[in-house]
């Protein structure tokens, strides 16, 4: 059972048969080396609109150069990168995030000493006024942070008070909210709840599920199946620097997810 | 046991007010500590708090003030500019030499601050783009600025006699001389411009945590290079003043300056550590350590006890700021 679309069925067998305009993204053939280092050999990995899509993988599979080539920091050696149907090239993440894609750091690139709306619209300021004396506006910067924020999360914190003060799960909620609100297309997470608790945990799984409810494609790394299982739609699967094979969640279980990491069952 | 439980709650109560009272003091460090000076030398001199004397001091302030809101925004970035005060005797070099070949003050005045930027320039560049440790890198160029201001005066203070420089000194608006306007324009462009602008906060964020603030693509090494050049071109500004306040352009060291711009800084309340910003703190700051030295003056305390006072203020203040709030 082969998917018509896939191009390289020695590498992912199975697709299903999803058409193609059902694709936000594809990476076809993605190869990326440092020095005599080949971590990605040829991967292929597509997300699907509106699910979230797991990445899962052995330390070292090359699921973190894969997400670092998709949100813009690494440029791939060979390889193409479609989305929307497009061909796009990422010079840097600046570009990636121009095109829609948001990345969520696994240190969520907050900066502590700021408050949240500062670190909402660090980089992207909205300002009023003309040059030298171009001004912040803040009234608009806070009342839009304060927006988005509520519509992720339920424990919401204050958007004036400094990230140092918030709890694990109130700053990665913090990032994700950000990385969600800026009318993204895909937003791609690393770990999102490696470091928190079981409750801080649920809150920010609630916070995915209500990304990927308002039509966002969420890629979510996590070395946790009880997770994937819970979260995701979609799940590729990396060993060795290739996407070896894909599941539908629903159609799978950890069992198998653990043997296809390993490599005790091909694919 | 009814004493015991009715004292435990009291017991913990004066603790929960005194941990309070404690990050109070750091916060507040600069201006409780001015105002506990001026109780203090008014009582003990009557000519204190004179009108005379305050002015007096207004004007002795100004220099440092200046010097201390250029080093504020290099350490909120989280690093540190040793040559700020070698760079301003530079900038008062380059002003008495250029006045001196008969270039008049608006065109000395601007010889001056670029001769101070040209450091600030060699710092950004060694420090933003040679990734050379900020404390090694002006360290070099406090040398490199001071051999310079001696290598071109010849070693020799250039008097310098402009009418500019003069109204500059002794005018005033009320009690309020010209110089402590000037400072006074700064601090509040200043604090504009870190706490209102897009710079500003750039300028915070790379101190609090670079790589975030460059993953969220602010530039750490513009914003860098932009802060040391913003110290020097201070202490070019600085260097007019001093000028003015000697009556000469001296290749000196002026290290009481160095010290004590960093010292205001810390009575300001600022990390070292960088991230957090403050302009009016270090203002207060550089308002204190001049009415301590004034004060000792007019008291008759040996000018030898002074840099001893400053020192004792400054190791105090950092002691404090350890009970800051988070």
């Amino acid at each position: 059972m082969t998917d018509q679309y896939n191009s390289r069925p020695d590498v992912a067998p199975f697709t299903g048969s999803t058409p193609a305009r059902d694709f936000i993204l594809t990476a076809t053939d993605i190869k990326k080396s440092f020095g005599g280092v080949h971590a990605l050999k040829g991967a292929s990995m597509t997300m699907r609109r509106g699910e979230i899509t797991a990445l899962i993988g052995d330390n070292g599979a090359g699921k973190s150069t894969m997400v670092r080539t998709l949100s813009g920091i690494h440029k791939p050696d060979s390889g193409e990168i479609t989305l929307d149907g497009k061909v796009v090239t990422f010079d840097n993440p600046k570009a990636a995030q121009a095109q829609g894609i948001e990345t969520v750091q696994q240190n969520l690139a907050l900066v502590e000493d700021l408050t949240v709306w500062q670190n909402f619209f660090l980089g992207r300021e909205k300002t009023h006024g003309f040059g030298p004396f171009r001004t912040l506006d803040r009234k608009l910067m806070r009342t839009t942070a304060a927006d988005l924020l509520k519509d992720l999360a339920v424990n919401v914190p204050p958007v004036t008070s400094k990230v140092r003060r918030l709890s694990g799960g109130q700053r990665q909620a913090v990032a994700i909210a950000r990385a969600a609100g800026w009318g993204s297309k895909i937003v791609i997470m690393d770990e999102p709840t490696a470091a928190l608790g079981v409750q801080e945990t649920a809150r920010v799984e609630g916070v995915i599920t209500s990304l990927r409810d308002a039509g966002v494609a969420v890629l979510l790394i996590s070395h946790n199946f009880d997770q994937v299982m819970r979260l995701s739609d979609h799940v590729w699967v990396m060993r060795a620097g290739m996407a070896v094979a894909e599941r539908r969640t629903a159609e799978t279980d950890g069992d198998e997810l653990v043997a296809l990491i390993t490599g005790a069952k091909a694919a | 046991m009814t004493a015991t439980t009715e004292t435990r709650p009291g017991v913990l109560q004066s603790i929960g007010a005194q941990t309070r009272q404690l990050s109070f003091w750091a916060e507040n460090a600069a201006p409780i500590g001015l105002v506990a000076l001026v109780i203090v030398f008014s009582i003990l001199s009557p000519t204190f708090l004179t009108l005379g004397n305050i002015k007096a001091m207004l004007v002795a302030a100004a220099i440092l003030v200046i010097l201390a809101i250029g080093q504020a925004f290099v350490i909120t970035t989280g690093g540190i500019d040793l040559s700020i005060s070698a760079t301003m005797t530079l900038g008062a070099i380059g002003f008495g030499l250029a006045f001196s070949n008969g270039l008049g003050f608006w065109v000395s005045a601007l010889v001056a601050v670029v001769a101070a930027m040209v450091i600030g320039l060699i710092n950004g560049l060694l420090i933003a783009k040679g990734k050379v440790t900020d404390f090694i890198a002006t360290l070099g160029t406090l040398s490199v600025a001071t051999g310079l201001a001696l290598i071109v005066s010849n070693g020799k203070p250039i008097t310098v006699t402009s009418p500019e420089l003069l109204t500059l000194t002794s005018g005033s608006i009320g009690i309020f001389g010209y110089p402590i306007i000037l400072a006074a324009v700064v601090a509040v462009l200043a604090w504009f411009f870190m706490f209102r602008t897009r710079f500003g906060l750039h300028v915070q964020a790379v101190g609090g945590s670079e790589e975030s603030a460059v993953a969220n693509g602010v530039s750490a090494t513009k914003i860098r290079m932009a802060v040391y050049l913003i110290a020097a071109g201070l202490a070019g500004l600085a260097a007019l003043l001093l000028v003015a306040r000697v009556g000469a352009a001296e290749p000196a060291i002026n290290t009481q300056y160095l010290l004590n711009s960093i010292a205001a800084v810390v009575l300001g309340g600022v990390s070292l550590t960088g991230g957090k910003a403050k302009i009016v703190g270090p203002v207060i700051g550089a308002l204190l350590l001049t009415a301590l030295t004034n004060g000792l003056t007019l008291l008759g305390v040996s000018q030898f006890y002074q840099p001893l006072a400053v020192g004792l203020v400054v190791v105090l203040a950092a002691l404090l700021t350890r009970f800051q709030k988070k």
